[in-house]
């Protein structure tokens, strides 16, 4: 099947929690083989953007096509990989368990020992989860979207709790992977890692789209990625 | 460092392999759980051999103890694995993002559900064996004939379908701490008071009618009158009853993330 020019395209999403409205109209596009990010305060809707694109939330109102058909389409299984923002695992098990686990559910997976050498996990292969470091634990997350070679990977602030060295490391592997051919769409509140790495740039608030565009467009007047988040954006509690 | 091919080249194993892999992972998970397995081995292993040799009175004077002991700490087991164990392990997968993560690969949501009733399915089976191999070697001698045993595979498979959409409408709409005390408090009421253990003619009169009405009395009174050859009807209606109800308020009510 060939690719759409547009790996997600979501039009006009709306999503209430009861009365709170999470997503409120929400549009934008991923370019299919790039790296989109979408940035935003606490509460903005980032995660559940996420979640309605992989059929988790179910929106009030508004148009999702991933890949280029509907979400939930039985055609999407096992294409696109998730990293979610909380653990994305059961607390007992071993890293190398829990990638082993995953691979198995694919025809073509990632060799799980390269995996876990890649994202620097060897000597913890056989630690279990909750024993791991929040930086390791962030790895094991990232290889457990990778490991099935999706075309598409949402990746929700995938770089949380590492340090400066494995926040690098992971850089470089996103990159390779964008090389490669993978899409993805990351959510992050770091604008460093906006400016090293994203091709297209979304800033969201209260659940919409206020400014996008390529971090060279968006910073063209001199001014830089956080003076433009900060005038695009509410402060508010998280939520 | 070996080399990683990082093109993509997705594609999902087959859906029985899923759904075993999944089976597998949620039963090894469970049998290393020390909690897990105090609820499911040894606390009904504890009833069994206390019962037995305590000799409590729970039987009429013309049923052993141990006769009543066997089939009841059997209903326990499958009380333990189906609601508490799946609410527990259900609420902190859903805390945990593990739903979230796993309903988004090619097991989905359906192979999920599949994989874990593998696992409870496996659990029990071990339940079956070592807790009726430990009731036999304390004197049971249960007198099933093929109806009855029939009948109390059907009650068994009614109570397991029902507990479990208990436990999931309960893991997916509270709290994982919430769930870890209501799921235990609930266990142990019931065991207690639910007609379990205990036969619902040991009850004042009064309550009878109540706890005749749940689904750990119909499951508790059905094994145990299978287990005599009896056949009883009543508890395959209760059971039926609680799982339109239960089935219908999960579909509802459950919630993969937190």
């Amino acid at each position: 099947m060939p690719s759409p020019d547009s790996a997600v395209r979501v039009a006009d999403l709306v999503v209430r929690f009861g009365r709170r409205i999470v997503l409120d109209g929400l549009s934008l596009e991923a370019k299919t083989g790039a790296l989109t990010a979408v940035l935003g305060p606490n509460g903005a809707g980032k995660t559940t953007l996420i979640r309605c694109c992989t059929q988790l939330v179910r929106p009030l109102s508004g148009d999702i096509t991933v890949l280029g058909l509907p979400v939930g389409s039985r055609q999407l299984a096992g294409r696109i990989g998730v990293m979610p923002q909380s653990a994305g695992s059961w607390s007992g098990i071993k890293t190398g368990e829990l990638l082993r686990y995953l691979a198995g559910i694919y025809a073509n997976p990632l060799p799980v020992p390269a995996l876990i050498e890649r994202l620097g996990l060897t000597d913890c292969a056989k630690t279990p989860y909750r024993r791991l470091s929040g930086g390791q634990q962030q790895a094991v997350n990232l290889a457990g979207a990778l490991v099935g070679r999706p075309e598409l990977v949402f990746l929700d602030e995938p770089t949380a709790g590492m340090d400066p060295h494995a926040r690098r490391a992971t850089w470089l592997l996103l990159r390779e992977l964008r090389a490669n051919g993978v899409t993805m769409l990351l959510t992050t509140h770091a604008m460093d890692e906006a400016e090293a790495l994203a091709d297209q740039v979304f800033i969201v608030d209260h659940g919409r789209v206020t400014i996008s565009g390529t971090v060279r467009q968006l910073t063209k007047s001199g001014r830089t990625l956080e003076t433009v988040f900060l005038n695009h954006t509410s402060a508010r509690a998280a939520s | 460092m070996t080399a990683l091919d990082l093109s993509p080249a997705p594609a999902s194993a087959p859906i029985a392999k899923r759904i075993v892999r999944h089976g597998l992972i949620e039963a090894r998970l469970l049998i290393r759980n020390g909690e897990q397995l105090l609820l499911a081995l040894v606390i009904p292993l504890a009833i069994l051999v206390a019962g037995r040799f305590a000799d409590v009175a729970i039987a009429n004077s013309s049923i052993a103890s141990v006769d009543l002991l066997g089939p009841s700490v059997l209903a326990l087991a499958v009380w333990s694995s189906a609601f508490t164990s799946i609410a527990i392990t259900t609420a902190f997968e859903r805390r945990y993002g593990v739903l979230e993560r796993l309903a988004t690969t090619p097991l989905g949501k359906p192979g999920l559900l599949a994989g874990k009733a593998l696992a409870i399915i496996m659990i029990m089976l071990g339940q079956l064996v070592i807790l009726t191999s430990a009731a036999v070697g304390l004197g049971w001698r249960p007198e099933f004939t093929a109806p009855s045993a029939l009948l109390a595979v059907l009650i068994v498979i009614l109570a397991t379908a029902t507990f479990a959409c208990l436990a999931l409408l309960l893991a997916g709409r509270l709290r994982a701490e919430s769930v870890l005390g209501l799921a235990n408090l609930i266990y142990v009421v019931l065991l207690v008071g639910g007609g379990l253990i205990i036969p619902v003619a040991r009850y004042p009169a009064a309550l009878r009618p109540v706890i005749e009405a749940l689904p750990t009395a119909a499951l508790g009174e059905g094994l145990r009158a299978a287990a005599h050859g009896q056949l009883l009807g009543w508890p395959v209606l209760v059971l039926l009853a609680w799982l339109v109800a239960a089935g219908f308020a999960a579909w509802k009510g459950f919630r993969w993330t937190s």
